[in-house]
């Protein structure tokens, strides 16, 4: 449980430009363990899902790299299973068929048929799809897609799950909601997770540690947050907790406190009335 | 009561109401008010102009020369059928008399009517149309999955795809005779021209179409498929082809309108039996109904194509997994 179990070193990533290299990413180190819950959190445009997608394999990171299990990571895997943001079922089949492309590819040599179904029909049910399972996504709402995507990484047994703000499109009941929902598979299963989240209170909720990243270019990890708050976790609960609220003014403090994106409006305009060219390279 | 408000009151119900009057208006009248006008213009139009074949046709010589058509199609039916009735009973007739006498039977040397050369028409289009979907479709597919394949093949595509049929014709024809050399071909050699020169020339939108349609795959989808690591025959046959679909079918409907327009022009010149040829045939022949004919084969050409393209449609809103779209 506490050995490394996905180490990112030195990790960094320039995309080539018409005006030179573009330095995204740099000196990201990161190392996570076995059955952890991993929140990315920072403003937009601060790289969050290019470490993300340097982990799923989906980028080359230009410099460093990233270790799973002793095995270096170069191309993408069932093994880190992804969430996307926009869910990514494919529309043409049905809940059912969607889970079965994954399950297929990743058992398909070692699961008989019976099984297989079996299996795909459980990790519906775990996310409360059963009822839905010759939907297609067209025929059911954006948090039930959500939750078929869930499904569809969790059935491929991964290693490491990686979420790119998976309930970020979701109105806020349905996303307490599937947040619960997380935690609940999470504990049962014990995957090790890394999520990308813009919502504080989502981090603080469901992390074990929050990596707050700085503002781009050249983006890197600012400040790493233990949330040390006991498993079970109940958000009502929490709402009252001292800890809790600790946490939470922390993760604040760090994105808007020492990485202010946005300049207040009132500075801003001091600032242009008094020195026109620094206002342009600030904003 | 008043009787007036009576009969007033019963109008008023018994009429239908403005809505509805509003709507089959516009899915009606108006159409019909497009037609009238156009048959009227052409009415009048056709009495200014004489031919060296006499005065062009209106609608109403039109529609006598396709009772004409009609007509010739069912006597050359019952020609056929007395045809072979007297050759049964002529046979029957022999082989009652001596039971191992020996019996020809012959086919009747049938003249191609109106409809016989439409049905030609079709076979050499259909057939020109799905040699080139089957071309066109497993190319586009690999330009649209391969930059290299599409760099490769982009100038060939945009040369090749404004040319006429009539600049293809005579090099197809020269090459058909020099390369299909067979005592007894099964196949005539002008149908075998006129077919390539529609596939040549009804190959490029399918192709354009679907290497756009593949390009152009969301980008997440790709990424499940990388995820999952999918081989790439099940990454084209699950993701590939379904994203495809719908601009595929717009690259198979102008494909389509295109075969039809190269072939009455295919057939015209390589004198395959069809509808070309029947114009051609009748400008030829000069008489007095020549051009009444004429425009009745104009006609049928514009009406089977629009035929055609509905049928694509209803294929495509068949195979297309997205139900709910409005295909036009």
């Amino acid at each position: 449980m506490s050995k490394t179990h996905l180490e990112l070193t030195q990790v960094g990533i320039s995309f080539p430009t018409p005006k030179g290299p573009f330095c995204a990413l740099q000196d990201v180190n990161l190392k996570i363990k076995q059955g952890e819950f991993v929140s990315l959190i920072g403003h937009s445009g601060c790289g969050k899902s290019t470490v993300l997608n340097i982990v799923a394999g989906l980028y080359q990171a230009t410099t460093g790299g990233v270790v799973l299990n002793g095995r270096e990571v170069n191309e993408p895997g069932p093994e880190r299973a992804v969430v996307f943001q926009n869910h990514s079922l494919l529309p043409w089949l049905s809940a059912y068929q969607n889970v079965e492309l994954a399950v297929k590819r990743v058992f398909g040599r070692s699961k008989s048929r019976a099984e297989m179904r079996e299996w795909i029909e459980h990790n519906l049910e775990l996310v409360q799809m059963g009822h839905a399972l010759h939907k297609k996504p067209d025929e059911i709402s954006g948090g039930m897609k959500q939750r078929v995507g869930i499904a569809r990484a969790l059935a491929m047994e991964p290693q490491v799950l990686l979420m790119d703000e998976p309930f970020g499109a979701l109105d806020a009941l349905t996303r307490a909601h599937l947040q619960d929902s997380l935690m609940d598979i999470q504990a049962e299963l014990g995957n090790t997770v890394i999520m990308i989240t813009h919502d504080v209170d989502e981090a603080v909720l469901l992390s074990d540690r929050i990596v707050m990243m700085t503002n781009g270019p050249a983006a890197s990890i600012g400040e790493i947050l233990d949330v040390d708050l006991p498993r079970p976790r109940d958000r009502l609960a929490l709402a009252d907790n001292a800890d809790y609220n600790h946490y939470r003014s922390a993760v604040l403090r760090f994105l808007y406190e020492k990485q202010r994106k946005v300049e207040p409006i009132s500075a801003k305009r001091s600032a242009k009335s008094s020195e026109k060219s620094k206002t342009h390279h600030v904003a | 009561m008043n009787p007036a408000i009576a009969i007033k009151q019963k109008w008023d119900t018994a009429r239908f109401g403005k809505a509805e009057a509003q709507a089959l208006f516009k899915a009606l009248l108006i159409p019909a008010v497009g037609l009238l006008l156009f048959l009227g213009v052409w009415h009048l139009g056709a009495q200014q102009v004489d031919t060296s074949l006499g005065q062009f046709p209106g609608p109403v010589e039109v529609k006598e020369q396709w009772n004409n058509l009609l007509a010739e199609h069912r006597a050359e039916n019952e020609r056929e059928a007395a045809f072979y009735e007297r050759q049964d009973a002529r046979n029957e007739k022999k082989l009652a008399k001596d039971p191992n006498a020996e019996v020809r039977w012959r086919e009747h040397n049938r003249r191609p009517t109106f409809f016989d050369q439409i049905i030609t028409s079709l076979i050499t289009v259909m057939t020109g149309f799905f040699l080139a979907t089957a071309i066109a479709i497993p190319l586009g597919i690999c330009i649209g999955l391969s930059n290299t394949a599409y760099r490769a093949l982009n100038p060939i595509i945009q040369i090749f795809k404004p040319v006429s049929p009539l600049a293809w014709l005579p090099l197809v024809t020269m090459v058909v005779s020099a390369v299909y050399v067979s005592d007894d071909p099964m196949l005539a050699k002008s149908f075998i021209t006129s077919v390539v020169t529609v596939t040549l020339c009804c190959l490029w939108p399918t192709m354009i179409n679907t290497a756009v349609g593949v390009a152009s795959i969301n980008q997440d989808l790709q990424n499940v498929s990388r995820v999952l690591r999918l081989g790439w025959f099940t990454h084209v046959k699950t993701i590939v082809l379904p994203s495809a679909i719908p601009m595929m079918f717009t690259g198979l409907r102008l494909s389509l309108g295109i075969a039809w327009m190269v072939l009455i022009a295919a057939e015209m010149l390589a004198q395959n039996p069809g509808l070309g040829k029947f114009v051609w045939d009748e400008f030829q022949n000069g008489s007095s109904n020549s051009l009444g004919r004429i425009c009745v084969a104009v006609l049928m050409i514009g009406f089977i194509g629009f035929l055609l393209d509905r049928a694509l449609l209803l294929l495509q809103s068949w195979v297309n997994w997205d139900k709910s779209a409005v295909v036009r």
